[in-house]
């Protein structure tokens, strides 16, 4: 099969224009007969079901929480960028594009990543017309402030809370269409499978997670807005519900997985205390526009410091090595995160970390503090520093942080093209669980542009394309067989998780996955590891299958049942990721092989062989993925060696 | 609109706000009883409040208001009470908020015996039972003959059950007054940020002083004592 | 800060199978527990206990754990989300607690919050309250310039204040009442004190009240609890507010 990504003609600047204006159109009597099912109410998904509903469609929404607006974009913290040049400082959708290419290592495809920042503006402006409150400055105008990567100011934000209220806007406005009966929402369920009939993707099966029931949904189109895999990792910033169960049924119903190893690994994340240790939080980025991050020189101090022998505020200032600042003099504590986080495990690696576990470096406010004064600090990070507090019991104005890099964002997902289709016709990713616009690497508040790019301003376009032509389909019956059969095989699974009986909890079971690729498949990467790696997941997949434990019945609230499915899946995809990371042999953006680096310790990264998009293919539970490549087509960006000295 | 929990919270407030206006009027009329004048100027008063259109007018206002704040409290408690049918085991969140907010309804309801009681004694007794009378100079020379109210609040106020009766009931309005001052104007929608900690302080002051000054007419008078 | 690593407690559990079971307390032992854990890594320790023990384990909402997501919602010794005030059940963390303590944890509590199943309640109604009126009616594509409209700084900080509630659902839980009123008069004033929110401001204020007394809710009494129950600090003056927009939006001119 040969990957098709449906980029428009034209010159960069001019697809998305052309596009718009040449795109097949459903006239709004056609509308109103096609229905749309959107997975997941992130901030992806619920802008794409209230847009879609606006324009017509007849749309169901789906969630595990107990409501969508607990989708786990509420915990986004810094911001998102815009290109709108308030600050007047330079920036524009060119660069906007151009550091998010650079940022993403050169693998992302320019007319998507383009075509982001091109609609980035309206994004604020959709927003504030919604009620988001926005940060403001005194003159009543929106506030931004930097972020990882970038020169410019162009992330606008809501104190420590922007995905919260961006969220909170994409759930009014999905709320409102509730309330118009144009979207029918259901929350506490869980997408287990996609029907795809006759080639397209024509429904989904869904589990009640209070009744257990499953229930058959049809629709003219699917959008997977179903968020990330980074709980692959067991620890990681993601929710506990997090998971990769709708993109990976998907990716077995014949969707493409794109990049699967590209996880982003972020720098400043709260370091772990114990094996009980259920989830990483994470600090925001932002922190480091004040924030300077060291070490102690000596590796002898920094043995002190672990044992409580000295502390932070008795290394005098030659003693310290704030080692961003000294390795990338340019860029400073703002490097992107990968750099950011590699640095850190280095410094950690030269056993010089300094909490009991030696793995965490110092984030230090004592010099913002004293140069801006408490209250200047209170009112910017007031709300981290609390939380920062109450789960270590540390004071941040008075000692510093204490952070280490954990796994944040998953750049990798489902293959998509312009159109934001998967493999499948009929069937689109979007937000996080596609793969597209952050290449190897995403900058810091640009998750959310991305996930509301997709959902307010993209899919709404894009989709008509697929749905002119759908017209004349009747509403989706689902007493089809396809249905039948993929209500079968998801029944099936549930009985099998409760019939084998052994020890293990899915739970133990996932934190064994997590140890594995946290090992061989987290921040540094190596031929080595990566074969051994396969060995242990093909291991642990056979204890799965063979020793799971789960309690209750599948007709009920179960929990331990939901989980196990997206063990399941977690263990499959783990895989993937792994052959994935083998593939890969040049070192970029978050995916560092050891074998692939310059002498400094930078990634090296290969543009003869390492300019393509990996997409995988499913082939069966027991035969190796197949392989496509998309090569990337630089047209206006000359892939460079990244440098933020 | 009175039929919403919103309409309905504000009926509480404005009946209460009136009986507040009440118990100022009330006060600075019974105060008289200290004016250590053998109870004329208080049986002047007496006599003036019983004859006059407008205050008798007043006066069936501030019972159908007490009527509608009782009414309207157990119209309030009742679907309050339905909100939540099963309980909690462990009680301390409440504990976060004042005593007395949460039970309005216990001290409402020993205001209204203590109003009963009171009522009893002086109002109805006065109104419909055969009162003393008593003469009362009129400014331009000559005397009327008026009802010797004094005289019915001093034989009371001579028990010291009675005086016990009216410190306890006092008590109760006291309580009940710290909650519901400050609650009357937040529920008008009066409980801005800028001065709801003066409304506070005024309510607290209310709360103290008003009630105090209706206490120290029974202490006083059953001691002998005056101004 | 650091007497003892691990604690033991006692734990009085509201077991419930159903929303028509009638429910009733289990007493749990949980030997070593970390102080260094959070709340939902200690009902972790729990289940994993009571799994191994061939027992079902206790079913609780909670998804993000780290204070934003408002999925979790346990009355822990008598208080929302626990003792420590500005913190949400997954934010509390056991140095809190003493060992040999005896914690009770209950679900929410209230008539529009049925139990599903023991801690887990539904808390779909706070839904049905946004759908009623808790947006600005305004199609994607639509929107003016960002900087058309200058909004003063200290509007916008007040609006954003309001906004920081998470939906969790502590107000009602710890009201004596279970008044819904904290929760409604953050959305009403997060608008009315926006230019944004102004073209359906009376209409709004009248349905989201209208719609939470149909639901259920109690009448606000105005205690205070829960303010001071509210993890994320939102304050009793957004109801004082609430009350201006309604009386304002029946009295004031209408259509």
């Amino acid at each position: 099969m040969i990957l098709n990504a449906k980029i428009p003609d034209g010159a960069l600047p001019e697809k998305w224009t052309r596009y718009r204006s040449t795109v097949r159109l459903v006239s709004p009597a056609n509308k109103r007969k096609l229905e749309v099912i959107v997975v997941g109410t992130g901030l992806a998904g619920a802008s794409a079901a209230a847009s879609l509903a606006e324009l017509g469609y007849k749309v169901k929404a789906f969630c595990f929480q107990d409501s969508p607006r607990r989708a786990h974009s509420i915990a986004a913290q810094g911001g998102i960028n815009a290109a709108k040049n308030y600050q007047n400082d330079g920036d524009s959708v060119y660069r906007l594009f151009y550091d998010t290419i650079k940022g993403g290592d050169y693998r992302a495809r320019e007319a998507n990543v383009y075509r982001l920042a091109e609609v980035s503006a309206s994004i604020i402006d959709q927003c504030v017309a919604q009620g988001v409150p926005f940060a403001r400055d005194y003159g009543g105008l929106l506030d931004n402030r930097s972020f990882g990567g970038t020169q410019v100011s162009r992330t606008f934000y809501a104190r420590g809370q922007t995905g919260q209220q961006l969220l909170l806007g994409a759930y009014s406005a999905l709320n409102r269409q509730v309330a118009r009966k144009q979207v029918q929402m259901f929350a506490r369920h869980e997408m287990v499978d996609v029907v795809v009939i006759d080639g397209k993707a024509r429904g989904i099966i869904a589990r009640d997670l209070v009744t257990g029931k499953l229930e058959r949904h049809g629709a003219h189109a699917v959008v997977l807005a179903s968020g990330g895999y980074g709980n692959v990792f067991y620890l990681s910033t993601n929710a506990m519900g997090s998971n990769v169960t709708a993109a990976w049924k998907a990716h077995k119903r014949g969707a493409f997985f794109g990049n699967p190893c590209f996880t982003q690994i972020h720098p400043t994340c709260l370091p772990q205390s114990g094996e009980y240790q259920s989830k990483l939080t994470l600090m925001s980025e932002s922190l480091r526009n004040d924030g300077r991050v060291w070490v102690p020189l000596r590796q002898e101090d920094a043995q002190a410091i672990r044992e409580g022998k000295r502390t932070a505020a008795q290394l005098k200032e030659e003693e310290r090595d704030y080692f961003l600042e000294r390795k990338y003099p340019a860029f400073g504590n703002l490097v992107p995160r990968d750099v950011a986080s590699r640095a850190a495990k280095e410094a950690c690696d030269d056993g010089r970390g300094v909490n009991p576990t030696g793995l965490a470096v110092f984030l230090d406010f004592r010099d913002a503090i004293q140069r801006l004064g408490k209250d200047v600090i209170s009112a910017r990070y007031g709300n981290l520093f609390e939380m920062y507090e109450k789960i270590t019991g540390d004071n941040p104005y008075e000692v510093p942080m204490k952070i280490y890099p954990a796994v944040h964002y998953t750049m990798g997902g489902l293959w998509v093209d312009y159109d934001l289709m998967t493999t499948v016709p009929g069937l689109y990713a979007i937000g996080e669980a596609n793969f597209s616009d952050h290449g190897a690497n995403r900058l810091g508040a640009s998750a959310l542009m991305q996930g509301l790019a997709d959902g307010y301003f993209v899919l709404p376009y894009t989709i008509g394309n697929y749905l002119a032509d759908e017209i004349h389909t009747p509403s989706i019956p689902t007493e089809h067989e396809a249905f039948a059969a993929a209500e079968a095989r998801a029944l099936e699974l549930y009985q099998k998780f409760l019939s084998i009986k052994g020890s293990q909890s899915p739970e133990r079971l996932h934190r064994n996955l997590g140890k594995i690729m946290w090992e061989y498949c987290g921040m540094a990467r190596s031929e080595e590891g990566l074969k051994k790696a396969l060995g242990l997941i093909s291991d642990l997949k056979s204890s799965f299958w063979s020793d799971l434990q789960v309690g209750g019945s599948v007709n009920e609230f179960n929990p331990e049942l939901d989980k196990a499915m997206r063990v399941a899946d977690f263990i499959e995809l783990g895989e993937l990721m792994i052959r994935d990371a083998l593939d890969r042999k040049e070192s970029c953006g978050g995916h560092f092989r050891t074998e692939s680096q310059t002498p400094e310790g930078e990634a090296l990264r290969d543009d003869q062989n390492g300019n393509y998009v990996a997409a995988w293919a499913y082939q069966g539970d027991s035969v190796a993925p197949e392989l496509h490549k998309e090569p990337l087509n630089f047209e206006i960006v000359k892939p460079t060696q990244r440098s933020y000295k | 609109m009175l039929r919403s929990s919103l309409g309905r919270k504000l009926m509480m407030s404005l009946t209460g706000l009136f009986l507040i206006l009440f118990l100022v009027v009330h006060l600075v009329g019974n105060l008289q009883l200290l004016a250590g004048d053998g109870g004329m100027s208080f049986n002047r008063y007496s006599h003036f409040m019983s004859n006059s259109l407008l205050i008798q007018t007043v006066s069936k206002l501030n019972f159908t208001f007490i009527l509608l704040h009782v009414l309207y409290s157990i119209w309030l408690t009742r679907t309050n009470a339905a909100a939540r049918p099963v309980g909690y085991a462990g009680k301390a969140a409440q504990a976060q908020s004042a005593w007395n907010s949460r039970n309005m309804g216990i001290l409402g309801t020993l205001v209204l015996v203590f109003l009963i009681v009171h009522l009893k004694g002086f109002w109805y007794q006065l109104k419909f039972e055969s009162p003393a009378y008593t003469t009362l100079p009129l400014p331009g020379g000559g005397s009327e003959v008026v009802v010797n109210a004094y005289e019915v609040v001093r034989v009371a106020y001579s028990e010291a059950w009675y005086v016990g009766v009216y410190l306890l009931g006092l008590l109760a309005v006291s309580i009940h007054l710290h909650h519901g001052f400050r609650s009357a104007f937040q529920t008008l929608g009066l409980g801005y940020s800028s001065y709801s900690q003066t409304i506070r302080s005024v309510g607290v002051a209310f709360a103290w002083i008003v009630p105090a000054l209706f206490a120290l007419i029974p202490v006083m008078m059953y001691f002998g004592l005056s101004f | 800060m650091k007497e003892k690593d691990t604690i033991a407690l006692t734990l009085k559990v509201w077991r419930q199978n159903g929303p028509s079971d009638k429910g009733k307390f289990e007493t749990y032992t949980l030997n070593q527990v970390p102080v260094n854990a959070s709340f939902l890594e200690m009902m972790d320790l729990l289940n994993e206990q009571l799994v191994g023990q061939g027992k079902s384990p206790v079913a609780f909402d909670h998804d993000c754990r780290e204070g934003i997501c408002g999925s979790c919602s346990m009355y822990i010794n008598g208080r929302a989300h626990g003792t420590q005030s500005g913190t949400t059940t997954c934010q509390l963390h056991m140095r809190h607690f003493h060992d040999g303590e005896t914690i009770t944890i209950e679900p929410w509590r209230a008539a529009p919050f049925p139990v599903i199943r023991d801690l887990v309640v539904d808390r779909s109604a706070f839904d049905t309250i946004m759908q009623a009126g808790g947006y600005v009616s305004v199609n994607t594509g639509n929107a003016p310039d960002g900087n058309a409209v200058p909004i003063a700084k200290t509007h916008a900080d007040e609006a954003f204040n309001a906004a920081a509630c998470i939906g969790c659902g502590a107000c009602v839980a710890a009201c004596k009442n279970a008044s819904a009123m904290l929760f409604v008069s953050a959305k009403v004033s997060q608008y009315a004190l926006l230019p944004q929110g102004q073209p359906e401001r009376r209409e709004r204020v009248l349905k989201m009240v209208s719609t939470m007394d149909d639901l259920g809710f109690g009448a606000c009494t105005n205690t205070g609890a829960c303010e001071a129950e509210c993890p994320k600090g939102i304050g009793v003056t957004n109801i004082a507010r609430l009350n201006r927009e309604y009386f304002g939006a029946l009295l004031g001119p209408g259509d």
